[in-house]
C-alpha cells in the first residue's frame, strides 16, 4: 500500500467516524426534542399526558374568548368534534379571531386546560396551518373551498 | 393591454432563453465562436425581456390595473406606493417572476463580465439558459401573474397588512439574490464538468468566485433583514425561531459558507478541487429545496403562504432534474478528474478542511431536523414539530466547536503552517476571551454557562480579527474582509446570548396615568388615540419612558385596522439604545378601558444584526478587491505552485 492509498484510507475512515457520530447526535436529538401535534379531539379523548409540550390548532370557538385577570386571555379550540379550554397571558397576534384557524403551542395542566405558551401568527388570511386542515378533516367540519 | 405585452415579454424571454442555453451548451466546444456570440446575445435579450414582463408587471400594481387578476386579488388603490411596488412580490406568481429576474441578471453579469475563458462562460450561460427556461415554463403553465380578471373589480383586495412593511421591500429580493446567484456557481461547475478540459476544471472556481461571493453576501443580509422582520412582527417566534422557513435559507448559507472557503483552497493551493465541484452543486439544490418547502406548502410554518399541490410537484420535478443531471455530469467526468494538491496537517488546508466539516455537518442537523417532520408524516401520518431544543442540542455544540477553530484558520500558511507560532500569536486573544467571560461573571444576572461561553468565544473571534487587522497594516482587500466577516460571527454571538439569557419581560392591563415597570425601565400609559394613516386606521398608544422623574422618550405602539382588507395588525415600538432594546406591543382593549401591554428589553439584541451587517460588509470588501484586481494573482501561479 502506498502512501497515497493510505492516506485516502485514513480519510474514509475519520468520514465515517465523523458521520457516524452525527447521525447518533442527530437521532438521540430527534428522539428527545419533537413536539407533537394534537387536535382538540384528542385532547378530549384524553390522548395527550399532563405537562407534555404539544402544538393544538383548530377554530376559535365562537363566543369563546373571554378575558381574565390582568393580560390573561381565555379561549376555547375546537375542531367540531372535541372542544378544549385554552389559556394564555400575553397579548394575541392582530389575525387571532373567533370562528378563525389558530395554533398554539403549550401543555396541559391537571384541570384540562390548555395553558398557551404562544400563540402563532399567520402570514396570510387565506392560510391554515396543514395540521388545522387535517384536523378538521378528520372530524369532517373541513370542506373544500369553504375556507377559502 | 399592458397585460397581453408582459405575456408576450415572457414567452420571448423564454424563446430566448431556450436560444441561450442550445447555443451556450454548443459553445462549449473548442471551434465554435459563432454559438458563443448568439449565447451571450441571447442572455442579454433575455435580460431584456424578463425586464420588460417584471416592469410591466410592476406597472400593473402601482396604476392598480385591476383587470390583472394578482393585482386586483393583492393590491388597492390606498396603499402607499412603496407597498404597491414591494406588493408585485408580495405573492406567489410575483415572488417567480422576481426569480427569474434575478437569474436574468446574474445572465446577464455573466455574459457581460464572464471570465475563466469562453468556453466556460458559455457552458455557464447554457446552464443558466436552462435553469431559466424551465423557471419560466413554471410560472407560465402553474403562475402566470398576467391572467385577466373580466369584469375588472373597482377596487382590489388589498394586501395582507403583516407585508405592507419595509421588511417585504428588502428582504424577500436580498433572499432570491442570495438563492439564484448559487446558481451561476452551479452553472459554472457545470460547466466546467461539461467541457471537461483539465486546466478549465482547474480554474472554475476562480471564474466563479465573484458570483459566490455575491450570493453569500446577499444571502446573509436577507437572512439578518428576515431575522429583522420576524423579530419586530408580533407571533413571528422572534429573531430565529428555527422556523422551517428560517432553516431553508439558512441551510443555502451554510453550504455557501462552506464553498467559499473550500473555492479559496481550490484556487489557490489547488486542493478540493473535485470537492469544491461538490459543493457548488449543493448549494443551489439546497436553494431549490428551499423554495419547494417555502413554495408547496407541504410546511406548517408561521412563516407559511396559502398555496396550490402542482406547483410543489412542479418544484420538486425541477429539483430533480437539476440535482440528478449535475450529480450524473460528475459521476460521469470523476474518474478523469485530477485530485486535490497534497498538504500538510498543519496547514490552511486542514484548517478549510474542518471549516467545511463543521459546517456540512451543522447544515445536516438542521436539515434532518427541516425534513424529519415531513418524512414522519408522510410515513404514518403523525403530526409533529421540531423544536428550538434540537437545534441547542445539536446545531448549537457543532457550530460553537467551528467558531473555536476561525481565529487558526487566516494565520496558517497555505501547505505547511507553523501551529505554535500562531498558537502563540492568538495569546491576546485568549486573554480578551478570559476577560469576556470574566466581566459575564462578575457584572451580570444570572450568571448561565451559555451565556458566559458565548462571550469568551465571542471575545476569542473579535480579539484574533483585531490582531488580523493590526498585524497587516495595508494588507490586502481579502485579509481585510476575513477579518472583518469573522468579526462580525463574533458580535452576532454576543447579541444572540445578551438576548437570549438576560431578555426580561413584563405584561400588564393599564389605564392612562398608570405605570409598569420592565427591566431598568418605567413606562407611563398616556391613553390611546385615533390616528389615520394612508390605509389604515390606528389607536395609537402613547408611552412614556421615565427616567427617575422626567420623560426620556415617547414610544408610541400601534393596533391597526386595515379597512380594505379587512384586517387587524399589530404594529410594534421599539426604542434601541444601540446595546438594548425596548419592545413595546399593545393589545386589545378592555372592558373597562384599559389595555394589555406587552413590553420587554433585549439586552445586546441591536448586535445580532449589525455582525450580520458586518459579515455581509467582510463580503463586499472581498468582493471589490477581487474586481478592482482581477489579474492580480494570475492562475499561472497557483498552477506553478504545485
Amino acid at each position: 500500500m502506498n502512501a497515497k492509498k493510505k492516506r485516502r484510507l485514513a480519510f474514509a475512515a475519520a468520514l465515517v467516524a465523523v458521520g457516524a457520530m452525527l447521525a447518533v447526535l442527530i437521532r438521540y436529538g430527534l428522539g428527545q426534542n419533537i413536539m407533537y401535534f394534537h387536535s382538540p379531539a384528542d385532547v378530549v379523548a384524553g390522548h395527550v399526558g399532563e405537562g407534555v409540550a404539544f402544538r393544538i390548532g383548530g377554530l376559535v370557538e365562537q363566543g369563546s374568548i373571554s378575558h381574565g385577570a390582568g393580560a390573561a386571555v381565555k379561549f376555547r379550540v375546537t375542531d367540531g368534534k372535541g372542544s378544549v379550554p385554552a389559556n394564555f397571558v400575553g397579548v394575541l397576534p392582530a389575525l387571532f379571531r373567533e370562528g378563525q384557524g389558530v395554533v398554539a403551542t403549550g401543555a396541559m395542566d391537571g384541570h384540562g386546560t390548555f395553558i398557551a405558551s404562544e400563540v402563532l401568527a399567520k402570514h396570510d388570511e387565506k392560510y391554515m396551518p396543514p395540521e388545522v386542515v387535517a384536523a378538521l378533516k378528520k372530524s369532517g367540519r373541513w370542506k373544500e373551498g369553504e375556507m377559502q | 393591454m399592458t397585460g397581453e405585452l408582459g405575456l408576450l415579454a415572457l414567452c420571448f424571454a423564454l424563446a430566448l432563453s431556450l436560444v441561450m442555453a442550445a447555443a451556450g451548451l454548443l459553445g462549449t466546444r473548442a471551434q465554435a465562436d459563432a454559438a458563443r456570440r448568439v449565447a451571450t446575445s441571447s442572455a442579454l435579450g433575455f435580460l431584456v425581456f424578463t425586464l420588460l414582463a417584471f416592469g410591466v408587471l410592476t406597472y400593473a400594481f402601482v396604476v392598480s390595473d385591476f383587470s390583472v387578476a394578482l393585482v386586483a386579488s393583492h393590491s388597492h388603490t390606498l396603499k402607499p406606493l412603496v407597498y404597491k411596488i414591494s406588493g408585485v412580490w408580495g405573492n406567489h406568481e410575483g415572488s417567480m417572476l422576481l426569480w427569474v429576474l434575478v437569474l436574468a441578471l446574474y445572465a446577464g453579469v455573466v455574459a457581460i463580465l464572464g471570465r475563466g475563458g469562453a468556453r466556460l462562460t458559455s457552458g455557464a450561460l447554457g446552464i443558466q439558459g436552462l435553469l431559466a427556461a424551465a423557471f419560466l415554463l413554471f410560472i407560465l403553465f402553474t403562475s402566470n401573474p398576467f391572467l385577466r380578471l373580466d369584469p375588472a373589480p373597482f377596487e382590489g383586495a388589498g394586501l395582507m397588512p403583516l407585508l405592507q412593511d419595509p421588511g417585504l421591500a428588502m428582504h424577500p429580493p436580498m433572499l432570491y439574490a442570495g438563492y439564484v446567484g448559487l446558481s451561476a456557481a452551479f452553472s459554472y461547475a457545470a460547466a466546467a464538468l461539461m467541457v471537461g478540459d483539465a486546466a478549465i476544471i482547474n480554474n472554475w472556481a476562480r471564474a466563479a468566485r465573484p458570483f459566490m461571493l455575491m450570493a453569500w453576501i446577499a444571502l446573509t443580509s436577507g437572512i439578518a433583514l428576515g431575522s429583522w422582520w420576524a423579530y419586530y412582527e408580533l407571533g413571528w417566534g422572534g429573531f430565529w425561531g428555527w422556523d422551517p422557513v428560517e432553516n431553508a435559507s439558512l441551510m443555502p448559507w451554510l453550504i455557501a459558507t462552506a464553498l467559499l472557503h473550500s473555492a479559496l483552497a481550490t484556487e489557490k493551493s489547488g486542493a478540493f478541487r473535485t470537492w469544491t465541484l461538490l459543493l457548488a452543486i449543493a448549494g443551489f439544490s439546497l436553494s431549490l429545496i428551499g423554495t419547494f418547502l417555502v413554495r408547496s406548502g407541504v410546511l406548517s410554518s408561521v412563516h407559511a403562504f396559502a398555496s396550490d399541490p402542482t406547483r410543489g410537484f412542479f418544484i420538486m420535478v425541477l429539483i430533480a432534474l437539476a440535482i440528478g443531471g449535475a450529480l450524473a455530469l460528475f459521476a460521469w467526468r470523476a474518474p478523469s478528474l485530477q485530485g486535490g494538491a497534497a498538504f500538510e496537517p498543519a496547514s490552511r488546508e486542514t484548517a478549510l478542511l474542518l471549516n467545511n466539516v463543521f459546517l456540512l455537518a451543522a447544515c445536516a442537523c438542521v436539515f434532518a431536523g427541516t425534513l424529519y417532520p415531513l418524512i414522519l408524516d408522510a410515513m404514518n401520518g403523525t403530526k409533529i414539530t421540531v423544536g428550538p431544543p434540537y437545534y441547542v442540542l445539536t446545531f448549537a455544540p457543532i457550530f460553537f466547536a467551528l467558531l473555536l477553530l476561525v481565529p487558526f484558520g487566516p494565520r496558517l500558511g497555505w501547505k505547511r503552517g507553523d501551529l505554535k507560532a500562531v498558537w502563540r500569536s492568538l495569546y491576546p486573544a485568549l486573554g480578551l476571551a478570559g476577560i469576556a467571560a470574566v466581566a459575564v461573571l462578575a457584572i451580570v444576572s444570572p450568571r448561565t454557562i451559555a451565556a458566559t461561553g458565548a462571550f469568551a468565544v465571542a471575545g476569542w473571534l473579535i480579539g484574533a480579527s483585531i490582531l488580523d487587522l493590526r498585524k497587516r497594516k495595508g494588507a490586502r482587500a481579502s485579509a481585510f474582509a476575513a477579518a472583518l466577516a469573522h468579526a462580525g460571527l463574533g458580535v452576532t454571538l454576543l447579541g444572540v446570548a445578551g438576548t437570549t439569557a438576560w431578555r426580561s419581560e413584563a405584561i400588564a392591563v393599564v389605564g392612562p396615568g398608570q405605570t409598569m415597570t420592565v427591566g431598568p425601565y418605567t413606562l407611563r400609559f398616556d391613553g390611546v388615540t385615533r390616528e389615520k394613516g394612508p390605509n389604515f386606521i390606528a389607536d395609537r398608544a402613547h408611552v412614556a419612558v421615565m427616567d427617575g422623574g422626567r420623560v426620556s422618550a415617547m414610544l408610541q405602539p400601534e393596533h391597526r385596522f386595515y379597512p380594505a382588507e379587512g384586517q387587524d395588525m399589530t404594529d410594534t415600538a421599539i426604542r434601541t439604545t444601540g446595546l438594548r432594546d425596548l419592545y413595546l406591543a399593545l393589545g386589545d382593549e378592555r372592558d373597562d378601558g384599559r389595555f394589555a401591554l406587552r413590553a420587554y428589553v433585549s439586552p445586546l439584541a441591536p448586535l445580532i444584526w449589525l455582525g450580520g451587517l458586518m459579515m455581509s460588509l467582510g463580503g463586499m470588501l472581498s468582493l471589490w478587491g477581487r474586481l478592482r484586481a482581477p489579474s492580480a494573482e494570475p492562475a499561472a501561479v497557483a498552477q506553478a505552485a504545485e
